[in-house]
């Protein structure tokens, strides 16, 4: 997944959650980028035809935008999966995030051959929890 | 989410290995589920199908000694082998066996590609020695690539 695609779902995800424009400092934040690199980056996208601007509204996606941010999730939810069902890594959403920029959509689709991933995905992940609603996670002993 | 490098690390380093025999087992269960099961194909399909399995055998087996000198495991083929069965739809004619097969390269050599690039564009110094890594992960993406050509043929072949 490149660049691009990592913004995409992170505003598409912000978009989720806030049933609104995405802020660039919410997108900065989620990215874990300066705000300079999320305006620049958001500025390109716009010129790509993937969202629109606001200057003091926020950053809307485009339905072009939207789906390319719902693979982008699809794939993060494979990297995810995997991880977690195959190899059994406990630290899967840690791991899913640094891994995702080198692991490309067509090599996502295989590993898909090997999980178990319900048909309505993305729609099913939780933003919040930054994992898909339907995975059964073991309770954190500390709860 | 960040945006920081995927190979940073031995640790990290080792996780894409693993995928990558993960990926390796997927093609050798699927061309040797293919080569044993599928009706429709002719003898010389067969014989490619059996030699991509073994192919991807080879491939596995170098990965899983690099993942070992980084001191991490692997997952057992047999377990890869449980999962693929448990997903593969039977029946599929000689057409979707070919393109399944070509999906099957093209996605290895798109991931060593991928892997390679991610390697030389990090600094970190790793537990196996850089230079007969990326020397590896070039061969096995060569063969990749000499397999999609000789997939793309036989189905040039009979179109």
């Amino acid at each position: 997944m490149n660049t691009a695609d990592q913004y995409l779902k992170a505003i598409y995800l912000i978009q989720e959650e806030t049933d609104g424009p995405a802020s660039t400092g919410a997108i900065a934040d989620r990215l874990d980028v300066s705000p300079a690199s999320a305006n620049e980056m958001v500025g390109k996208l716009e010129g790509e035809g993937f969202c629109s601007h606001e200057k003091y509204k926020g950053v809307d996606l485009t339905d072009e935008g939207i789906v390319r941010a719902r693979e982008a999730l699809q794939n993060y939810c494979i990297i995810e999966r995997f991880l977690l069902e195959v190899l059994e890594v406990e630290d899967f959403r840690g791991e899913a995030r640094q891994l995702e920029p080198v692991i490309d959509e067509t090599v996502a689709e295989r590993l898909d051959t090997i999980i178990d991933r319900a048909p309505q995905c993305p729609d099913c992940f939780d933003a919040e929890d930054d994992v898909c609603g339907l995975v059964e996670l073991e309770a954190d002993p500390a709860d | 989410m960040s945006l920081q490098s995927p190979v940073g690390s031995d640790h990290q380093l080792a996780r894409l290995l693993q995928i990558g025999v993960v990926l390796e087992e997927v093609v050798e269960a699927r061309a040797a589920k293919h080569a044993r099961e599928s009706q429709d194909v002719d003898e010389d399909v067969r014989a490619f199908l059996a030699e991509a399995a073994d192919e991807s055998a080879g491939h596995r087996d170098r990965l899983e000694e690099l993942v070992d000198e980084l001191d991490a495991d692997t997952v057992a083929f047999e377990e890869i082998k449980g999962l693929v069965e448990a997903q593969y739809e039977a029946d599929q004619d000689f057409d979707w066996v070919l393109y399944d097969q070509l999906c099957n390269e093209e996605t290895a050599y798109k991931f060593y590609d991928d892997l390679i690039e991610a390697i030389e564009g990090s600094e970190a110094n790793f537990g196996v020695d850089r230079e007969h890594l990326l020397a590896v992960l070039r061969e096995l993406r060569d063969e990749e690539e000499a397999g999609v050509e000789e997939v793309t043929a036989l189905m040039e072949d009979r179109a």
